[in-house]
């Protein structure tokens, strides 16, 4: 086995982590802000609203990410429209901001219908004993739903977010030379697809182990309920209030 | 808190005294079926009322129109002489007409629940302290010196930093007691407060229980303890298919069952 190639294409790729790491935390922060809409949006009761959010969904779930990331970059600027505008033409001319929008609105619909999903799972008894201490809407949502549904939405929100490593490698189609682009141009120049996308493949994994773990941190530290009750000689801190 | 003797807490209320809760002529349906049929009940500063009835004739219903769980079809509810205000809805039935004042009523109506409803993601103390902090707005140092002392008084001050599904049924029915007594309640709605229990747990929360009544406290509990319905309450309402059947003093109404509906009611439980 050739070592040296091995680690020269590893530092490679590796040194198109960060580029990775922009384009999927900016993804998953604005498809994040979307979400809370739509699920805001879905929540409110407001008919046109659930219709919207129905048809975003059926739209940015039912279709490939890739197919979405093509019509974005290539489709809109066929509109007049677009290219004057002072506003979107500078996002959608650029490959990076059409992959995070295109990422971002994916993200969006699946993120809205895990939130809603956790919403709904809220126990009833928890926001009724609530009502019924005299909270307002906001206070409710605030101390007792939110914190509940947060900590329910977590195991599937950060399977939706290791997904979206994942689909960060779509950049490389619009030409994006994150790691996947950067892993394809070896590829290319060498001939060696086999160890190249070993290589890729193993940055991936440990990507998504790490992010797998804070996750399962997070999780932990916000379900002290639902791990195994202390002993009783043990005296527990008191979490302070973090919302 | 008040602690006046129990003898003098059971007194008869002199009627010109403006009733801690007035119910009057409560109906509500949910759909075709009609749950109330006209309830009116008063209580007054100092009351504990026991409500008993079969399972289904409405008792939870009636307990969660008062603080406004549900929403009554008609009829009307004062607490402390103040009309809780309604508004027609388009569909024909009606709803709050001011949702604050409906929220500042409830601050004053605190509620026990059969499966105690605690937040299961707070502390013990912490479920003492939210609603004081966040609904009545005092201080949290005072909110929290206040939770320990009840905490303590419910002989459950150990387990303030435990979560509720670290505890025993008693032991969450007794925070969950606690917890309605940090708002410094008006009156206090007990639905079915021992029925999740197991038996040997019902005792302790009966007893936290019957301190309050000896202190005074106003009541309305929905029980099926006949003991506790027979010797702390000061009046026992029976309700039988959504209607009041029958409203008396405890001892009489035991000894002497009003209508054959009570008359059959006991003597299923005496079995
Ligand atoms: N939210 C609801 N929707 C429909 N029916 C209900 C609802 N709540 C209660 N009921 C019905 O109303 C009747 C009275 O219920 P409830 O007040 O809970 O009785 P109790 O507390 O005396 O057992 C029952 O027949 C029950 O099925
Ligand atoms: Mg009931």
């Amino acid at each position: 086995m050739d070592f040296d190639f091995y680690l020269s294409t590893m530092w490679s790729v590796l040194k198109a982590l960060p580029l990775t790491l922009e384009i999927w935390f900016s993804g998953v922060a604005i498809g994040l802000v979307i979400a809370t809409g739509l699920t805001w949006l879905r929540a409110s009761g407001y008919k046109l609203g659930e219709y919207f959010t129905r048809g975003y969904v059926f739209v940015f779930r039912g279709s490939p990410l890739l197919v979405q990331l093509y019509l974005i970059y290539f489709g809109l600027s066929q509109f007049d429209f677009v290219r004057h505008s002072p506003i979107l033409w500078p996002i959608l001319r650029d490959p990076m901001y059409c992959t995070i929008v295109a990422m971002a609105l994916n993200t969006a619909a699946y993120s809205s219908e895990i939130f809603r999903g956790s919403l709904r799972a809220v126990p009833v008894g928890q926001i009724e004993a609530a009502k019924a201490f005299g909270m307002s809407a906001f206070t409710r949502f605030r101390l007792v739903t939110l914190p509940i549904a947060l900590r329910l939405a977590l195991p599937a929100y950060s399977t939706e977010i290791i997904l979206m490593t994942k689909a960060t490698a779509l950049a490389s189609v619009v030409t994006i030379m994150e790691m996947m682009g950067t892993a394809q141009k070896i590829q290319h120049d060498t001939f060696r697809p086999i160890e190249v996308l070993t290589c890729a493949g193993v940055i991936y994994l440990l990507l998504n182990l790490s992010i797998a773990r804070l996750f399962a941190w997070v999780e932990y530290l916000l379900s002290p309920h639902l791990r195994p009750a202390p002993e009783q000689s043990q005296q527990v801190k008191p979490v302070p209030e973090v919302l | 808190m008040p602690a006046s003797p129990a003898a003098a807490a059971k007194a008869a209320p002199s009627s010109d005294e403006t009733p801690a809760i007035s119910v009057k002529d409560l109906r509500k349906c949910f759909g075709d079926h009609e749950v109330l049929k006209g309830i009116s009940l008063e209580a007054h500063k100092g009351d504990v009322i026991s409500i008993l009835g079969s399972s289904g004739s409405g008792k939870s219903t009636m307990l969660r129109c008062i603080n406004l769980l549900e929403t009554p079809d008609s009829g009307e509810v004062r607490v402390d002489g103040e009309l809780i205000r309604m508004k027609p809805t388009r569909d024909g039935h009606q709803m709050p007409a001011d949702i604050r004042q409906v929220e500042r009523i409830r601050a004053n109506l605190a509620m026990v629940f059969q499966s105690f409803n605690l937040w299961s993601h707070m502390t013990v103390l912490e479920n003492l302290v939210a609603a004081p902090t966040h609904v009545l707005k005092r201080p949290r140092a005072e909110c929290l010196e206040q939770a320990e002392a009840l905490l303590k008084r419910v002989g459950i001050w150990e387990r303030r930093n435990y979560y509720p599904p670290h505890m025993s049924g008693g032991q969450q029915q007794r925070a969950a007691i606690a917890r309605a007594l940090a708002m410094n309640p008006k009156v206090m709605l007990f639905d079915e407060p021992t029925s999740a229990l197991d038996p040997e747990l019902v005792g302790e929360v009966l007893r936290v229980m019957r301190s309050l009544a000896e202190e005074g406290r106003t009541m309305l509990v929905v029980t099926h303890e006949m003991g506790f319905a027979r010797d702390v309450s000061s009046k026992v309402m029976f309700l039988h298919k959504g209607e009041v059947d029958s409203v008396g003093e405890p001892k009489e109404m035991f000894a002497r069952p009003p209508t054959p509906q009570f008359k059959q009611f006991i003597a299923n439980f005496n079995k």
